[in-house]
């Protein structure tokens, strides 16, 4: 197997370890108001402070690794959505802050819970926005951007943004459903069944547009033989999202947080399919973007050291911190 | 709005306005985590509760600003793609795997030990706790290694090759690229940098607990450390930048050029300019009040050696002299006034009067912030001093920029000023009052919440608060 094609799997990794990992986190922010001040947000914000911070790391391993491995991809796809990726950065900013202002400054609690949701619902939306901008296409003419700055704003893109802001608050609700008891806990699980919803109801929407939205991607799924190894991917989805709903109405602990995962993953696996093998469609495929070879092995050997260590030690940290989160709290 | 602007100028404000804001947290906490390790070990070693205390009572502000240096740094790993794109896809194949590397080996050992270390004490125990403590500061080090050798190699760009397609490519060995001709100097010179400017935010908070209570127990220890550090360090700085200031005037001899306001060349010994104020239209430095000589003595160890100026460089590689001239000449005042207070605490220290002496104590106050102040001014220093290039000799600012439009550049500036003046500001209005406290005897560490047992020293104090033994603590309850 080339290298470019190893390359394209580990970003793709580190884009899905991001979007389901800090994306319990966002979606505990979007859900945030929800939650009745005192003890329901105090236990929701320190289900996640221990581990938010190395939940978003994976975001800085996505851009960064895009930019070392595909650099092309990395100079395009930034100024083609450059007030996406603004917002989101602006979002980060004041969903990041929050976990610490808003126990230093209590008269201003109210003003930095407020902050924690706006900012998070900003950086779900913006990402979801640019998802749907690079799978709508974007314009290269000689190495760079060559649209107009306003072409990541249509209604494709909205829905993708609204996809995965319910995706993240199904994420986040589920967590919660697993780290919760009593009161929070019921919340948890009563958003839990709404976001899994309307999960499933956007995510089948951006999957039919995706036909009408570029022939390639119709022809990816509609025809044989690909049919033959895209079809399972729409199916299982069907499977886990049964499953999901179920297990909200079973009020299982930590199931419905696995299914949602598994309903990421194949969400993921399925955009796999569309885009493959472009980084940047219509035009740039992973092997056009990608650095030469001996960036590729330099980094590569990084990453076989490293990752390993990396999911071991952010293994154990969950594990440090495992179970419900009780009054007295690891704070 | 913005119409009227160049794009190009203001991406430059951009990236100037983030990565200083930026950087003024990592200055603070790569010393920070490496001085709450020395505590923590201390406590160890010694079970004294006094270290303890002032473990907890950093740990607090340590949160705080990790929290801003994450979520600035963010902005900076995607600045370079949103407006510099040019460069992004050129010099990416190069810098970009050194990068990713930062991420690696260094943002995630610090985040994923940062959970333990700020709420972990009583789930894992003292010993893994301090590893945890070690990991995070071992990371904020590992950090710099790789950002200062990306900011090294596009000052000093060497061991690559040029591809056919415009892009830098990696050419035989990464080493080269790494330990690049002027990353060991650069990276030596920032982290004591980082040292100081900490010492001397723990010196200041010290100093003002002090000057409110001189048996302040606490406040005596922070302040007795936060001098050794200045007094061992800031000599050590000095010739650390001297030989930095070498290594530029080897491969950069324009900027050197630029702080010593040279705009001629003297090929009998140039002399050293204290002060003045650079005419770059003129090409002279009015009202110069020099040393006659002592800048060949200073930069090639005779005070006859020949120096060039800016005049053998033409005009459209020379850097702007004002803004290198007056940046450096703060810094190295900085680091002066730093090596003066380290003296008189010395002084203070034989005559026994460490914690007596008010005088230290206000200049120490006043010194406090210095830090911030020298480390910007360095960066502005060198990052001024290498334009007009980005890549130096290689690729210029002007053709490193994103295609974007002067209104989406200015938009996002101005969104970025408000949001980072009003949300910083904040966060160091609340490391502010933190510091205002005094440590406690018992002191509460980084705990979350109103729900969680806060105990606080004189209300309802511990049973065994002051036994002074670690041991004898209660780990059950005992959180960080």
């Amino acid at each position: 197997m080339d290298l470019t094609v190893i390359w394209a799997f580990i970003i793709a990794f580190a884009v899905f370890a991001y979007v389901v990992m800090d994306g319990f986190d966002l979606g505990i922010g979007i859900l945030f108001p929800a939650f009745q001040v005192g003890s329901e947000r105090d236990r929701a914000m320190n289900s996640i402070a221990p581990v938010w911070d190395g939940n978003e790391t994976w975001l800085v391993l996505g851009g960064g690794g895009l930019m070392a491995a595909f650099p092309l991809a990395y100079a395009v796809i930034l100024p083609a959505t450059y007030p996406l990726i603004i917002a989101m950065l602006l979002g980060l900013v004041f969903r990041g802050v929050a976990f610490e202002y808003r126990w230093r400054d209590p008269n201003h609690r109210r003003f930095w819970d407020a902050a924690f949701t706006g900012g998070s619902l900003v950086a779900a939306m913006a990402q979801g926005m640019t998802l749907g901008a690079l799978l709508q296409g974007i314009e290269v003419v000689d190495r760079a951007y060559a649209g107009s700055w306003f072409d990541w704003l249509t209604p494709y893109t909205l829905l993708t943004g609204l996809g995965t802001v319910a995706g993240y608050a199904l994420l986040g609700a589920t967590w919660l459903v697993w780290k919760l008891d009593g009161t929070g806990q019921a919340k948890a699980r009563q958003l839990g069944k709404i976001s899994a919803l309307a999960t499933i109801l956007l995510m089948g929407a951006v999957s039919l547009y995706n036909l009408v939205l570029n022939a390639e991607y119709a022809e990816r799924w509609m025809t044989a033989p690909e049919i033959y190894f895209a079809a399972p991917v729409p199916i299982l989805t069907a499977i886990v999202a049964v499953a999901l709903i179920r297990s909200l109405k079973a009020e299982r602990h930590s199931k419905p947080f696995w299914l949602s995962l598994a309903l990421f993953f194949f969400g993921m696996a399925g955009l796999g399919v569309t885009m493959w093998p472009y980084v940047v469609p219509p035009g740039v495929t992973i092997w056009d973007a990608a650095a030469p070879e001996k960036s590729q092995i330099f980094m590569l050997i990084g990453v076989a050291i490293t990752l390993p260590l990396i999911l071991a030690y952010t293994a154990w940290a969950y594990w440090v911190f495992r179970g419900k989160v009780g009054d007295e709290g690891y704070h | 709005m913005f119409e009227q602007f160049d794009a190009l100028l203001l991406a430059r404000i951009q990236f100037a306005f983030t990565v200083s804001f930026h950087f003024i947290f990592p200055s603070f906490s790569i010393g920070l985590a490496s001085y709450l390790m020395v505590l923590e070990g201390l406590w160890l070693k010694t079970g004294k509760q006094l270290y303890l205390d002032l473990f907890k009572y950093w740990i607090k502000i340590f949160a705080v600003a990790f929290a801003m240096g994450v979520v600035s740094g963010i902005v900076m790993s995607y600045q370079f793609g949103t407006n510099w794109s040019v460069f992004s896809d050129k010099a990416g194949p190069v810098i970009g795997p050194l990068m990713a590397y930062e991420v690696l080996t260094a943002f995630f050992l610090e985040a994923g030990f940062l959970g333990v270390m700020l709420f972990g004490m009583n789930k894992v125990g003292k010993k893994l706790h301090f590893a945890a403590t070690c990991m995070v500061a071992l990371g904020t080090f590992i950090s710099a290694f790789w950002i200062l050798s990306v900011n090294s190699w596009m000052q000093t760009p060497v061991g690559h090759v040029m591809g056919a397609n415009g892009q830098f490519l990696p050419g035989d060995s990464w080493f080269d690229i790494v330990f690049n001709p002027s990353f060991p100097y650069r990276l030596v010179h920032t982290l004591m940098a980082t040292y100081l400017t900490t010492a001397f935010v723990v010196g200041g908070v010290g100093a003002w607990h002090l000057l409110k209570d001189r048996s302040n127990a606490h406040a005596r220890k922070m302040f007795s450390m936060a001098m050794w550090m200045a007094v061992i360090v800031a000599p050590l700085q000095i010739f650390a930048g001297d030989m930095h200031g070498l290594n530029t005037l080897e491969h950069q001899p324009q900027k050197v050029m630029a702080m010593e306001g040279h705009y001629d060349s003297h090929p009998n010994g140039a002399p050293l300019i204290l002060f003045g104020i650079p005419n770059s239209e003129e090409k002279r430095v009015d009202y110069a009040i020099e040393i006659p000589k002592a800048s060949s003595l200073i930069l090639k160890h005779d005070p006859n050696a020949p120096l060039a100026g800016l005049d053998t460089i033409p005009d459209d590689e020379e850097p702007p002299v004002g803004i290198v001239f007056w940046s450096f000449r703060i810094m190295v005042g900085i680091g002066f006034a730093m090596l003066g207070v380290g003296l008189w605490s010395l002084l203070a220290r034989f005559r026994k009067r460490l914690y007596e002496w008010p005088g230290l104590h206000r200049a120490a106050l006043v010194m406090a912030p210095s830090g911030f102040v020298a480390v910007i001014a360095g960066w502005i220093t060198t990052e001024a001093g290498r334009q007009p290039y980005v890549i130096y000799g290689l690729l210029r600012t002007a053709d490193a920029a994103s295609p974007l439009d002067a209104p989406a550049v200015g938009a996002s500036l101005l969104a970025f000023v408000l949001v980072y003046f009003a949300v910083f500001g904040a966060g160091i209005l609340y490391i502010l009052r933190l510091m205002g406290k005094s440590p406690q005897t018992g002191e509460p560490g980084a705990q979350h919440g109103d729900t969680g047992p806060i105990r606080t020293a004189g209300i309802t104090p511990g049973p065994t608060q002051n036994l002074g033994r670690a041991e004898a603590l209660p780990t059950d309850k005992e959180d960080v």
